[in-house]
C-alpha cells in the first residue's frame, strides 16, 4: 500500500526560504538547500520548492539552487515558479528536480499541460492551484494566478478535472483562504477537488496542527499533505507527524 | 567506470548525484567508446517511452551489445520500462526486448500515476537488495508498467492492488521501476550494489 506522503514546501525568494499568511507578509525561514537536507534526512518523503519571485533573473538563481539541492537531497522534489515553457521544464528536470508544477503558465495555455506530459510522463507535471473561495458564489472556488494575485473566473474544481484531461499526473491544491493561517486545511475544496479527479491530489495550505494532517488525509481525501510554517516555525518534526498518523491508522514511510 | 546512458532525458543528473554521494566513479555520456569501456552502464530515465526510445536512438543497439556481453546494466523507471519488449505508452514502441515482457497501462482503477512511496517484498535470491532486508519502502512515479513474461527473470513485487513489477533481474541484466536515486538512504544502498556487482566484471 502507498505510504500517504508528508511534504515541505520551500517557498523561495532571492535565496532564502520565506513562509507569509495568504500568501502575504513573508518572514525568513533559512537557507533553502540547509533546510532541504535537513528535511530531506528528518524524514521527509518529498520537497517542494516554490521559486515565488520567478522573474527571468530568478530563474538562473534557481536553476543553481536546483543544482545545489539536488547535490545533497536523495528524495524527489518538485520545483515550481514561472514555469512557462517545456524547454524550461526540460531545464529543470536535468538540474536534478523530479517533477515540476505550473500554474499561471497553465491557465493561460493549457496546451503546456499535455506538451510537457507527452514528453516527460504524467508523472512529472504538477498541476498547481492557487484557489479561494468565490466573494460572490459561497459555494464556488475560483482559481487565482500570478502567485494568487490575479483571481480568474475558472472554477478550481473544474480546473482540476481539466488538468487531469490535459495530463497532469498530480494536482498541488493551495487554499489561500487557509494559508499560512495554521487553522487547518480547508477540508470542503480539498474533497471536492479529490472526488473529481483520480490523479494524486496534494493538500496545501493552513497545516498548524498534528491533526490537521488527518483531516486533510481522512476527511479530505488527499494522498499527500504539504506544509510550511508547522515545520518551519512550529518546531514539529517530520517523523513526529509520521508517528502521529501511523498511530491513528494512516500508512506511512516510517 | 559506470556511465550514466545521457540521451537528453530529464533527470539523468540526480542518478550521477547518488552514485558520487556514495563514492564512485561515474560518468554522464552517450559516447560510444566510453560506454563499450563501462564497467556496468545504468539507463535512466523520466520521459514517456516513446519519446526515450526516440532520444536513445542508436544508442539502443550500443547498449544492448555491451549488455548481452556480460557488463551488468541497470534500468532505472523508464530505463528499466525499455529492457522489455514493447510499450503501448503514447501509442506502440519497441523497447530494448532484453527482458520478455510489455509496458502496459496500470488499471484504471488505481489512481495512475503509481507516485509515492510503496513497499517492495525483496527476495533474498536478488543481488541489488542484498543486506536489505526483506520489505523496504521505495520510492515510484509512473503511469504504466512492465508485465514480466521471462522465465530467466527474477523478480520483485509491490503490492499496487495487484502484485506490481517493482524490479527484475536477469543475469547481468538489472533493473528498478522505482527509483532508488530518490528512496533516500535505502535506495543508496541499492545503487551500493549494482556499483559492487560492475566491481566483478573487472573493466
Amino acid at each position: 500500500m502507498l505510504a500517504t506522503r508528508i511534504i515541505p514546501c520551500l517557498d523561495v525568494k532571492d535565496n532564502r526560504v520565506v513562509k507569509g499568511v495568504h500568501f502575504l507578509n513573508l518572514r525568513d525561514a533559512g537557507d533553502p538547500v540547509e533546510l532541504g537536507a535537513r528535511y530531506s534526512e528528518d524524514g521527509a518523503d518529498e520537497l517542494v520548492f516554490l521559486d515565488i519571485t520567478a522573474t527571468i533573473r530568478s530563474r538562473k538563481t534557481i536553476i543553481e539552487l536546483i543544482e545545489k539541492v539536488a547535490e545533497n537531497v536523495f528524495i524527489p522534489f518538485t520545483v515550481g515558479g514561472g514555469i512557462q515553457t517545456v524547454e524550461q521544464i526540460d531545464e529543470l528536470l536535468r538540474s536534478g528536480a523530479e517533477k515540476v508544477s505550473v500554474n499561471t503558465a497553465a491557465v493561460q495555455n493549457p496546451n503546456l499541460i499535455t506538451e510537457a506530459a507527452k514528453r516527460f510522463g504524467n508523472q512529472c507535471v504538477v498541476l498547481a492551484i492557487d484557489t479561494r473561495r468565490s466573494k460572490e458564489h459561497s459555494n464556488n472556488w475560483q482559481v487565482c494566478v500570478k502567485a494568487g494575485s490575479e483571481p480568474t473566473d475558472i472554477d478550481a474544481v473544474e480546473w482540476a478535472a481539466e488538468g487531469e484531461r490535459l495530463g497532469a499526473g498530480e494536482i498541488l491544491l493551495t487554499s489561500m483562504d487557509a494559508d499560512g493561517t495554521k487553522a487547518g486545511y480547508d477540508i470542503e475544496i480539498t474533497k471536492a477537488v479529490t472526488e473529481a479527479v483520480n490523479i494524486p491530489v496534494i493538500a496545501s495550505g493552513g497545516a498548524g496542527k498534528l491533526e490537521h494532517l488527518y483531516e486533510a488525509i481522512v476527511d479530505g481525501g488527499a494522498d499527500a499533505v504539504l506544509m510550511a510554517s508547522i515545520t518551519h516555525f512550529e518546531n514539529y518534526t517530520l517523523n513526529q507527524m509520521k508517528e502521529y498518523l501511523a498511530g491513528r491508522g494512516i500508512p506511512v514511510n516510517l | 567506470m559506470i556511465v550514466v546512458i545521457d540521451y537528453n532525458v530529464g533527470n539523468v543528473k540526480s542518478v550521477c548525484n547518488a552514485f558520487q554521494h556514495i563514492g564512485c566513479d561515474v560518468k554522464l555520456s552517450c559516447e560510444p567508446k566510453e560506454i563499450e569501456d563501462a564497467a556496468g552502464l545504468v539507463l535512466p530515465g523520466v520521459a514517456a517511452f516513446g519519446y526515450a526510445v526516440s532520444a536513445l536512438g542508436t544508442t539502443a543497439e550500443l547498449i544492448k551489445k555491451v549488455a548481452l556481453s556480460g557488463k551488468p546494466l541497470l534500468g532505472i523507471c523508464v530505463g528499466f520500462q525499455m529492457l522489455f519488449e514493447k510499450s503501448s505508452e503514447y501509442g506502440e514502441h519497441n523497447g530494448l526486448g532484453l527482458v520478455s515482457g510489455n509496458v502496459i497501462p496500470i488499471p484504471s482503477e488505481q489512481t495512475v500515476p503509481h507516485m509515492g512511496w510503496n513497499q517492495v517484498k525483496m527476495p533474498e535470491a536478488m543481488n541489488l537488495f542484498a543486506g536489505l532486508g526483506s520489505e523496504k519502502h521505495f520510492y515510484f512515479a509512473h503511469s504504466f508498467y512492465a508485465e514480466v513474461n521471462d522465465s530467466e527473470a527474477k523478480v520483485a513485487f509491490t503490492d499496487y492492488g495487484f502484485d506490481l513489477p517493482a524490479s527484475v533481474q536477469k543475469a547481468n541484466i538489472y533493473g528498478t521501476q522505482f527509483h532508488p536515486e530518490k528512496s533516500g538512504q535505502v535506495g543508496l544502498k541499492v545503487l551500493k550494489n549494482f556499483a559492487q556487482l560492475c566491481k566483478g566484471t573487472n573493466s
